[in-house]
């Protein structure tokens, strides 16, 4: 069944897509479309797995196996999946009320867990399904039906939770960065471990240009950083202005001279201190350059791996269990 | 044997100490000892709700309580005919429970002024009318303990540790049981630890001995073996039963289990008892909530394990909108739901039957699902394969209802052999023509179980109201009201491959009772002694709660009186009045503790005696 190369169409499903006209999860799709022939995983063996909101109507666009599930549970559906399925390439499909906010829970405990599965977080700073009211990453102050005089509560970044919750892979991307965002789903298939990834995602009917800051081609070299291994932290339209960490933190400089590419600090996902990382996920608009890019790599033993070596042991010290003699343990007599 | 209090039939003795004295070890050593000389028993733990109370207080008492007999028992006795208190705390949370004539045996060394204090006793019980009534046997256990081990290298507090089984070998010798038995098991469990096995040895005969030449009892008393059918037999508490029988659900269903579950009481010892049982191919996944446990358990189900997840009411609470999910997307698994006094954290070790309704409609939407409930501790092991098999059969989940009774209750098991053990193999949907994901069985309206990974069969389930056979999304009216159909016409389903609920005793008379759960053993032994005066009454116990079988309307037709007790405020009662129209009589209780012998007994009389009088059938008796 499974063809030797699969192509675009093959991940596309029967559905008629139904987000509004100009959301950027449309670009997500058509991304996530384009990458996954190129994964090498046979599409039976891939399933997306969402919760509830715009963002988790994403499986029924996929044609592999697809698990449309209530608000804020994918990652534990995801979890109970992985568990008895370690085979499978699972990838959860979530927003920012989904799963920052009725979802948190088991978001953190999904990334502290590490199972080997990925996560795509869309951040369009606004609930949208439920027709606008504000989320948990909308910024003070927003106006929304539900807060005529603003909101109130501060947001969360969700980088910078994911960090908290040890994280073993944590990245940034925009809607509108195809490169970027193809980048990141493969590196997010190729890491063994939770994926995460946040998705600043442009909903145009209740939260128009929320990203544009940031994202529009005129600004988007100097208002972000794209982070690679190994290289400096450059950012600015000719790549002439750094980021230097020194015990106070990041500052930026200008980059004129070898001298001062020498200062700029060189991005390494791979530290074992997710201080780093997570004071890199700290910097904002507008007085830094907004991160995006792999923010933290590091390996970890998976949670399903774990739990069969425990299964292999189990089995090695007492051998394959027999029905019988379980039920006729303990103290048995005869009548 | 002179008395009259103890009834060398069946004895109920109660074990009762500080939460540190190893009173539930000395029990189920005990237990161990009646069983093996063959006696049925019936035993119920109680343990304290704090989990290091102070000692010798009385929130710190732990107790055991054991009935054996030389006949087929279904309870544990409504009350104790022996009790030994290690301390006043003891004495004074168990001692209302002890008949009058009964035999009380007491730790004397620990009857000091602070001891008394600390359980509140402004009084020595000892020297007042109070105990009066009782045989009083008071030995000084720890002196005679400290003198038994005296010759070992032992620490004064590891010494006294071994006063429960000087308690054990004086009642050891007092029930005339057998010795050996208890030194085996103490040389096995003690292998890697010599010193430890000889002190509990040596105090074990020292009590023997003490009981037997001290003269102080003047009689021994003999249980003769009850005449149970021919097998092998093993204890068994309701919880371990729910355990073992998820392993054998796996085995006979050929497939790996994950059993998911968020810490409660009294359901945790399920997933204490299943990680342990990894070589099974079993998986143990402790979740950060139960939401999770139960989601979670929807992603075994999809993934094509065999899943299951444990909670108690509270639990269930928060499971149960994933559990329309699971309702939704037809996927099969269990829900065992062990319950427990409530609302709110209500009293956790406590017992009640007051989640009954919650099961079957606490969920928004039309949301049917199968309800059954186990009724012994054994009973929870076959209870487990039903639910799996009707799970597997209709692709559904299915909520199998214990209790904390059940829980730590433990009676005899006569064991099964595995050849008699129904198969639960499923069938994996791995290729079709124009397969769509809701295309049903005929006959039994599942819709195919298809594992992710199947080349060809890719699908997407979810929440939304799904189109009939192609699964697709649909909001169509049309749609939603056969979808609705469908789902409650194939749960009303499983009816097809149940027999009618067993009539205890005739099918037509005075009254019938009708039951469900934990209360069965209680309401069948007030029957059974009823029908011996010669009653006309008969009992219906329910295994389903949901679909109910039609036929219970029919044969109830042939009582006067119907009587429904029940450890809740009515739930059964007004469920069969909805369901049936039956005009039934409550009898409820809501104390945590289960029913009585006795109290049954008085309930059935009272309508009986109403039977004599004029019988109106018309004239409801409340």
């Amino acid at each position: 069944m499974t063809k030797t190369k699969l192509t675009r169409q093959d991940f596309t499903s029967d559905q008629e897509v139904r987000w509004c006209p100009g959301c950027g999860d449309y670009a997500i799709l058509a991304n996530m479309q384009r990458v996954m022939p190129e994964l090498g995983i046979p599409k039976e063996n891939i399933v997306f797995v969402s919760g509830i909101g715009c963002a988790s109507r994403f499986p029924y666009y996929m044609d592999t196996y697809g698990f449309h599930t209530i608000h804020g549970r994918a990652p534990a559906v995801a979890t109970g999946l992985k568990l008895s399925r370690p085979e499978l390439s699972v990838w959860i499909v979530t927003g920012d009320g989904d799963g920052l906010s009725i979802g948190a829970n088991h978001l953190i405990h999904l990334l502290r867990r590490n199972l080997d599965v990925n996560v795509l977080l869309f951040n369009n700073r606004i609930y949208g399904l439920t027709k606008g009211q504000y989320s948990p990453t909308s910024e003070v102050g927003k106006i929304t039906k539900s807060t005529p005089n603003g909101s109130i509560d501060r947001p969360i970044d969700a980088v910078s939770l994911a960090l908290a919750s040890q994280a073993t892979f944590v990245a940034r991307c925009f809607d509108v960065d195809a490169a970027g965002l193809q980048s990141l789903i493969k590196a997010a298939n190729q890491h063994n471990g939770t994926s995460f990834i946040e998705i600043y995602q442009n909903c145009n009917v209740f939260n128009d240009k929320a990203f544009a800051h940031i994202s529009d081609r005129d600004v988007r070299a100097d208002k972000t950083v794209w982070l690679e291994a190994g290289k400096p932290l450059l950012f600015g339209n000719n790549n002439d202005k750094g980021l230097v960490r020194d015990a106070n933190g990041f500052s930026v400089i200008d980059v004129k001279s070898a001298a001062d590419l020498q200062k700029v600090y060189v991005h390494e996902p791979r530290h074992g201190d997710s201080s780093y990382a997570f004071q890199l996920s700290q910097l904002s608009y507008p007085d830094f350059p907004v991160p995006m890019g792999i923010l933290r790599q590091v390996e970890q033993p998976t949670y399903e791996n774990c739990l069969q070596e425990q299964v292999d042991a189990s089995i090695k010290k007492n051998g394959q269990g027999d029905l019988q003699t379980l039920l006729n343990s303990g103290t048995v007599w005869e009548m | 044997m002179s008395d009259t209090a103890i009834d060398e039939k069946n004895v109920n003795i109660r074990f009762a100490g500080d939460s540190g004295d190893g009173m539930q070890l000395m029990g189920s050593l005990f237990t161990d000892s009646t069983a093996i000389s063959g006696n049925d028993i019936f035993n119920l733990t109680d343990f304290p709700a704090e989990i290091r109370a102070p000692a010798g207080t009385i929130p710190g008492v732990s107790g055991y309580q054991l009935r054996f007999a030389d006949h087929k028992i279904q309870t544990p006795g409504d009350n104790t005919q022996v009790l030994v208190a290690m301390n006043p705390a003891a004495l004074k949370a168990n001692i209302q429970n002890l008949v009058s004539g009964g035999i009380l045996i007491y730790n004397s060394d620990s009857f000091t002024a602070r001891d008394l204090k600390k359980a509140k006793y402004l009084e020595n019980p000892l020297e007042t009318a109070e105990l009066l009534q009782y045989r009083l046997f008071g030995i000084p256990m720890t002196e005679l303990t400290l003198q038994a081990v005296k010759n070992l290298e032992l620490t004064q507090s590891a010494a006294k540790k071994c006063k429960n089984m000087l308690a054990l070998g004086i009642i050891i010798w007092l029930f005339s049981k057998p010795v050996k038995p208890i030194e085996k098991w103490i040389a096995d469990k003690f292998v890697k630890q010599p010193l430890s096995a000889e002190a509990n040895t040596l105090a074990l005969q020292a009590g023997y001995s003490y009981a037997e030449v001290s003269e102080l009892f003047t009689e021994q008393y003999t249980v003769a073996h009850a005449n149970l059918t021919h097998g092998h037999y093993r204890k068994v508490t309701g919880n371990q039963a729910l355990a073992l029988g998820c392993v054998a659900a796996a085995q006979l269903a050929n497939l790996p289990l994950l059993f998911s579950g968020y810490p409660i009481t009294p359901a945790s010892t399920v997933l204490h008892d299943l990680s342990q049982y990894k070589n099974y191919n079993v998986k143990t996944f402790q979740a950060e909530d139960e939401i999770s446990a139960m989601c979670a358990t929807i992603g075994a189900a999809y993934g094509g394990s065999l899943a299951a997840t444990i909670t108690s009411g509270p639990g269930l609470d928060l499971k149960s909108e994933a559990l329309g999910l699971a309702i939704m997307t037809e996927l099969p698994m269990v829900i065992i739901v062990v319950q427990r006094a409530g609302p709110a954290t209500g009293m956790p070790t406590k017992n009640e039957q007051t989640d009954l309704l919650a099961a079957l409609y606490g969920r928004h939407g039309e949301s049917p699902l199968p309800v059954l409930a186990a009724n012994k501790p054994h009973d929870c092991f076959y209870s487990v394969l039903e639910a799996f098999r009707v799970a597997i059969k209709y692709m559904t989940p299915v909520i199998l209802l214990s209790d904390g009774y059940l829980a730590t209750g433990a009676d005899a098991w006569h064991l099964p052999e595995i050849k008699d053990l129904p198969d639960l193999a499923p069938i994996f949907l791995t290729k079709a023509e124009d397969f769509t994901p809701y295309q049903r069985d005929p006959i039994s309206l599942a819709r195919p179980w298809v594992k992710p990974g199947t080349p060809g069969l890719e699908h997407r389930i979810g929440g939304i109201e799904k189109e009939n056979g192609s699964g697709n999304i649909s909001y169509d009216p049309d749609n939603h009201q056969q979808m609705v159909d469908l789902r409650k016409n194939k749960i009303d389903g499983v009816l097809a491959d149940l027999p009618l609920p067993e009539i205890l005793g005739k099918d037509q008379g005075d009254v019938l009772v009708i039951s469900w759960g934990s209360t069965l053993g209680a309401v069948a032994t007030a029957v059974e002694q009823l029908q011996t005066e010669g009653a006309a009454i008969s009992a219906m116990h329910l295994q389903y709660l949901y679909p109910l079988h039609n036929g219970i309307k029919f044969i109830a037709k042939s009582f006067k009186y119907i009587l429904i007790p029940e450890l809740n405020t009515g739930q059964l009662w007004k469920l069969l009045r909805m369901e049936f129209l039956l005009d039934a009589v409550p009898y409820n209780k809501v104390t945590g503790q289960p029913f009585t012998v006795t109290e049954l007994v008085a309930a059935m009389r009272e309508l009986l005696a109403e039977c004599e009088k004029t019988y109106d059938k018309h004239q409801p008796l409340r």
